[in-house]
């Protein structure tokens, strides 16, 4: 039996990352310097998106496609860690939990999260998200002396674990009926027969499992915890590559393999996006917490951004992609001040900051205002295209749901604004500037002015 | 020869006491078995399908759930274990550190 050589072009940076991953967890035992790893998975992630262009096709007999909608996911999962990285270094030294390991994990996770965005065959999508989930797991569990940091990762891995089973099960009785695992012979099959039940049930199970993997409601229960209890770094992490990774997989899934059985999963996800950003917003309200709170409003924009998954157009796929990449930027962003301060988890702690250092004052403005959705900044072009669309696609109704929510999502945005600004402080908010986090800084505030005046850069 | 329905039963029957198990007992190494039990509920109906469907990729894919279930078990139990040091604590309800 001759077997031929797969042909490697397509997976060139999944392969880079790979490696460099591996390479780390050699070097780590011979540095005492750790962030010279850090500085290494930064040069990994930049080898990746400069390699990505040429690394277009298929391989592996079908069962990976690099193509450009694959591509934009892979620029969004490389950005977030070259952002996370640079926030880390300095966060990492102050948690005294240094290891090497945790930039291993890192490019590990995203490798998995490229494997999903790349997916034509289910096992492929199956091992990705696998890669993904399990090296987050231990990344949200990295602080090992922390009890929360344990609670963190033993309440996020029972409910990943149990939410890829549920796929699985979802997968094998497509695969039941369709005799094939390939995501675009499944498409053709289901052209064909049409809706029966087993599909029903096969869609409500993988619908069930990306929605935990989102961050959905009403499978969101995990997130706050998790978020709370996990190094903040982390937490920056995988608000976007986990939750950019599982809308790749929604629109391949659902609009390459369900796309002739489009009306069934509509009427399923708009229950959930009006569920999700109500129960994100609202709740959200309430939080002390500012990872709490963050974690809230990024459920709040998993639902805005299933807006455009369920326009169910190229052109609302389009929208979803936009708003991923510029929430990767203001999140992260946020996150960075969150680090900056030496205390600043609690909402209370950015009480007067405004007069000590107006400055990081400033920048967190922007990203509340970013989240918020107000212009000249980024947030306002991502929700604002993705609301057009919406509207074009006649779901107005849906958008005034969403707008609504929005207006609601000001209070506690704003609400971190009005602590800076308007009362005074109570302690001394004392901040650690280290250059990796200024250059982070400054790259994300960059990105919130540079979209939100010149919106051509990332709308065609 | 044994019909596929009877396999198919068996399957949802196994995976539906391992989502029982998962939500209603709350030791974390009972959840952790139950999550075994689905995961193994896929695999014997992936294989029947892969049987009668005469096809090698059913099987292909169980390989795969069988490795990554044996990596997801380690990483469980180590996160158990370090929780375990901090706090000696088996019980999902008392892992509650945060709440809201």
């Amino acid at each position: 039996m001759n077997i031929p050589f797969p042909d490697l072009t397509p997976v060139i940076p999944e392969i880079i990352l790979t490696v460099f991953a591996s390479i780390f967890l050699i070097i780590e035992i011979f540095t005492e310097r750790k962030s010279v790893l850090g500085y290494l998975s930064i040069l990994a992630a930049g080898v990746g998106l400069y390699v990505l262009p040429m690394s277009q096709g298929e391989t592996f007999g079908g069962m990976f496609i690099s193509d450009s909608f694959s591509t934009y996911f892979k620029v969004i999962f490389l950005i977030n860690v070259i952002l996370t990285v640079l926030i880390s270094l300095k966060y990492l030294r102050k948690e005294n939990t240094e290891h090497g390991e945790y930039y291993s994990l890192i490019l590990f996770s995203t490798v998995g999260m490229m494997l999903m965005a790349s997916a034509k065959d289910m096992i492929v999508l199956y091992l990705g998200l696998e890669l993904m989930a399990l090296s987050t797991y231990i990344l949200a569990g990295f602080k090992r002396q922390d009890i929360k940091s344990n609670e963190a990762a033993i309440k996020y891995f029972l409910l990943g674990a149990f939410s890829s089973a549920l796929l699985l099960f979802g997968i094998s009785l497509l695969y039941g009926m369709t005799a094939t695992t390939d995501i675009y012979q499944i498409a053709a099959f289901l052209k064909k027969s049409g809706t029966t039940p087993v599909l029903m049930v096969s869609m409500v199970l993988i619908i069930v499992a990306f929605s935990f993997k989102i961050a959905a409601a009403p499978f969101h229960m995990w997130a706050p915890d998790v978020y709370e209890g996990a190094p903040t770094s982390v937490t920056a992490f995988m608000s976007v590559g986990p939750k950019a990774a599982g809308f790749a997989v929604i629109g391949r899934v659902f609009f390459e393999a369900f796309g002739s059985v489009q009306a069934d999963w509509t009427v399923i996800l708009i229950g959930i996006c009006i569920l999700t950003m109500a129960v994100g917003n609202i709740v959200a309200l309430v939080q002390t917490n500012i990872k709490r709170m963050l974690a809230y409003s990024s459920i709040a924009h998993a639902g805005y951004a299933l807006l455009g998954i369920i326009v169910g157009t190229p052109a609302g796929m389009e929208a979803v992609k936009v708003y991923l990449l510029i929430y990767a930027f203001m999140n992260i962003g946020a996150f960075a001040i969150v680090i900056l301060l030496d205390k600043g988890e609690e909402i209370s702690d950015y009480a007067g900051l405004a007069k000590s250092h107006p400055l990081v004052a400033a920048i967190m403005l922007v990203f509340m205002f970013s989240l918020t959705g107000i212009p000249p900044t980024a947030g306002f072009i991502g929700k604002f295209n993705l609301f057009a669309i919406a509207v074009n696609a006649d779901y107005t109704w849906l958008v005034v749901v969403a707008v609504i929510f929005s207006a609601i999502s000001a209070y506690y945005y704003l609400r971190v604004v009005m602590n800076m600004y308007m009362k005074t402080s109570t302690g001394d908010a004392s901040i650690t500037i280290s250059p990796s986090l200024g250059i982070a800084l400054f790259v994300t505030v960059a990105a919130m002015f540079a979209i939100g005046i010149f919106p051509s850069l990332v709308i065609p | 020869m044994v019909p596929l329905n009877w396999y198919i039963i068996l399957s949802a029957i196994i995976f539906l006491i391992g989502v029982a198990g998962f939500l209603t007992r709350r030791n974390v190494f009972i959840m952790l078995m139950s999550i075994e039990l689905m995961l193994n509920a896929v695999n014997i109906s992936l294989v029947a399908f892969s049987h009668y469907l005469q096809d090698m990729r059913g099987q292909i894919f169980v390989i795969f759930i069988i490795t990554v279930a044996a990596a997801e078990a380690a990483i469980g139990l180590a996160i158990i274990v370090s929780l375990f040091r901090n706090k000696q604590k088996m019980h999902a309800d008392e892992i509650a550190e945060m709440r809201g």
